[in-house]
């Protein structure tokens, strides 16, 4: 069998004196839909800079595809094929739409740090970005500034910034965060189109989203996994219901 | 889907062929730097126009720091001194030593000198852009500053180094003994240099530049080192930077201390902010309108410099886009045809504007003559009318053309911008 897309074993991570993660093990095959719950400030965006190069851990490895990455620097896990999105928005605001996706393509389609081609005139180049805008529905604003797109149209762009690059594996922190209930639902099937035959990683708030799109969920309290499993034996979970006093999970039917 | 489809043709028929439109404007300043000595052709307008090239290039280098990589530096002038003493050393060299080197092609070796000190310096100090680069640069440049006065075989100690730029061979009967000579290959290296930054600018590694100043994070989790990027841009600007330098010591065939010191790594960056460093033609301007304060106001004037502070903090404050986004502003009313509506406002608060920058560079003037000017020389002119400017009169004259102007502004000002509003106003309300 090959090997886990993501395999964390042991991870700790302390700062100064205090434990954020505390002993996680968790394995992500390929090609799973995994969603990370757990309440406020139990590590979940902790969990996320530490798999992808942000924080290194304090002790514990992380693997992507079998190899150690957790001394390596965010661009580096990048080029390995695992791409993120932040939970405050994170685009070029002053650059166009079209420009935001094109960036997010220049180094999976091997320009580098070149400075001997122009982007302008690169067909293929300009054929992928058009490619991506169509994806994410965004053909028609690809002269706009990314800074004026509304709210829900710059989590979308983000989207497609994160999946340019052609990464195969997709971590999103809080997709759906702060919007409407239509533009959660569209943002949901966004990710399910653009996710497909890849391994997908995100961290939500909304259950109703992370019941919908998940295969597997783990629940993480104070640093550590309490349960990861199929959205139905997480449900039923007694020490997760404790951990969300039942109600939100109910709501989630 | 079919709308879409347009897009993506059209984009790619554009990635394939040249847009001409876009080449008018280096056609443009191909002409006109050909046909410029003839209208300034006497030595003074020729050494102008010179000054003005080597500026130019100078502040389209800085400006791949600060406005393409966002990355504030204290020290520019490093480089461009740096290339520039190298360069004068080459003259040397082909003047004593019979080395063979034309001197068109001088400028490559002080872009290359620059970009090896901009390799050194960047390989430490692009590690994070902000305050630390910022205060790395300004070390660097006291640093190299100070070196200048101690390593003499080198910067010549505060005499400087001078050589000849005659000496070189001739290429096509061409010595270079004239300024115009002199004036025609720095437009050369002018539009190369010009046309290379901006090539640059679109480039994978340029685009990412923008990227990572805007934000470094963004660009990281694409797959791109933001450490690495900034050294990029910070050689290049290193190189252009040598550049300058190089055109420096031909023009001038001396280079000092000066060169190197905080002053010009200051004024460069002046001329950035002044020209706006948001935009590509924005050094360009800002290089043009220091280089005429510089040399024609400093001819009518001892206090240019105050002048020139005085535009400079009024830029930063009022128009943070520079001289460029001040005219950059004027194309949304121009798109929607209403440009002409607001040459009655202007022309209303020209009078009261024009009022109150002639009294009050009066007043400064008169003050500055009667604390500074020879004893028993109280006769200054002004604008054609002369007078003794220790008596109260004249000043009490400016005052109160300035004051009147003041209070005439603020009348004015409630309508003028009403009128702007109204013209940045894509309604038809009249």
């Amino acid at each position: 069998m090959s090997a886990a897309a993501i395999e964390l074993e042991g991870m700790c991570k302390s700062f100064g004196r205090v434990e954020i993660i505390r002993n996680v093990s968790l394995s992500i095959t390929k090609g799973e839909r995994h969603a990370i719950i757990g309440p406020n400030g139990a590590g979940k965006s902790t969990m996320f800079n530490l798999i992808t190069g942000k924080y290194h851990p304090t002790s514990g490895t992380v693997r992507l595809h079998g190899e150690v990455v957790d001394q390596l620097k965010p661009y580096e896990i990048n080029r390995r094929g695992l791409s993120r999105s932040f939970q405050i928005t994170n685009i070029f605001a002053k650059m166009t739409v079209f420009e935001n996706i094109r960036c997010g393509l220049l180094w999976s389609m091997n320009y580098k740090y070149s400075f001997w081609h122009l982007v302008d005139r690169q067909p293929g180049l300009t054929a992928r970005a058009h490619e991506i805008l169509e994806q994410i529905n965004m053909a028609d604003k690809h002269a706009t500034l990314a800074g004026v797109l509304t709210y829900a149209e710059q989590r979308a762009l983000e989207i497609g910034i994160t999946i340019a690059g052609g990464a195969d594996i997709i971590m999103l922190d809080e997709p759906t965060a702060g919007m409407s209930a239509s533009e959660t639902e569209y943002i949901v099937e966004l990710i399910r189109k653009v996710t497909e035959n890849k391994t997908l990683v995100v961290v939500e708030h909304d259950m109703g989203v992370v019941f919908d799109l998940a295969d597997r969920i783990s629940v993480l309290v104070y640093g550590e996994i309490i349960a990861s499993d199929t959205p139905q034996n997480v449900r039923a979970n007694p020490a997760v219901q404790e951990a969300y006093l039942g109600t939100v999970l109910e709501g989630a039917d | 889907m079919s709308l879409a489809g347009e897009t993506n043709a059209s984009a790619q028929a554009g990635a394939n062929s040249v847009n001409w439109l876009r080449l008018l404007p280096w056609g443009l300043a191909v002409v006109l730097l050909a046909i410029l000595p003839f209208v300034f052709g006497s030595g003074a307008g020729l050494t102008v126009l010179n000054q003005m090239a080597i500026t130019i290039i100078f502040a389209l280098a800085y400006n791949m720091l600060l406005g393409q990589g966002g990355m504030l530096s204290f020290g520019h002038a490093v480089y461009m001194g740096l290339g520039g003493f190298f360069c004068v050393h080459l003259m040397n060299r082909v003047e004593f030593d019979g080395l063979w080197l034309p001197l068109p092609l001088l400028p490559l070796f002080g872009g290359l000198f620059g970009l090896l000190f901009a390799v050194i310096v960047g390989s430490f100090s692009t590690r994070r852009a902000g305050t630390v680069f910022a205060m790395i640069s300004l070390g660097v440049g006291e640093l190299i500053a100070a070196c200048s006065i101690i390593i003499v075989a080198f910067f010549g100690g505060e005499e400087g180094v001078s050589a000849d730029r005659t000496m070189g061979p001739a290429l096509l009967g061409i010595d270079f003994s004239s300024q115009k000579e002199v004036y025609y290959l720095s437009a050369c290296w002018l539009l190369i240099s010009a046309a290379a930054m901006y090539l640059y600018s679109r480039t994978p590694v340029g685009r990412m530049a923008n990227a990572v100043r805007d934000n470094e994070e963004r660009a990281e989790f694409l797959g791109y080192s933001q450490r690495k990027v900034r050294f990029m841009s910070f050689c290049a600007s290193g190189f252009f930077a040598g550049i300058a330098g190089a055109l420096f010591a031909i023009n001038f065939e001396i280079l000092t201390e000066e060169n190197l010191n905080l002053a010009t790594s200051g004024s460069v960056l002046l001329i950035t902010f002044l020209g706006g460093v948001g935009f590509f033609v924005g050094p360009i301007i800002g290089a043009i309108v220091f280089t005429l304060l510089q040399t024609v106001l400093s001819l009518f004037t001892e206090i240019w410099q105050l002048y020139l502070g005085i535009l400079f903090v009024m830029t930063v404050m009022f128009f943070p886009f520079g001289l460029t986004g001040l005219i950059a502003i004027h194309f949304r009313p121009y798109q929607l045809g209403k440009l002409g509506t607001l040459i009655i406002p202007y022309a209303l608060i020209a009078g009261p504007a024009l009022g109150f920058a002639l009294g009050s560079a009066c007043v400064m003037e008169i003050l500055f003559h009667a604390r500074h000017a020879a004893l028993g020389d109280e006769t200054m002119t002004l604008l054609g009318v002369s007078f003794n400017s220790h008596s109260p009169a004249p000043l009490l004259l400016a005052v109160a053309v300035a004051g009147l102007s003041v209070w005439a502004l603020r009348k004015l000002l409630p309508a003028f911008k009403d009128a702007w509003d109204e013209a940045n106003h894509a309604g038809d309300a009249s």
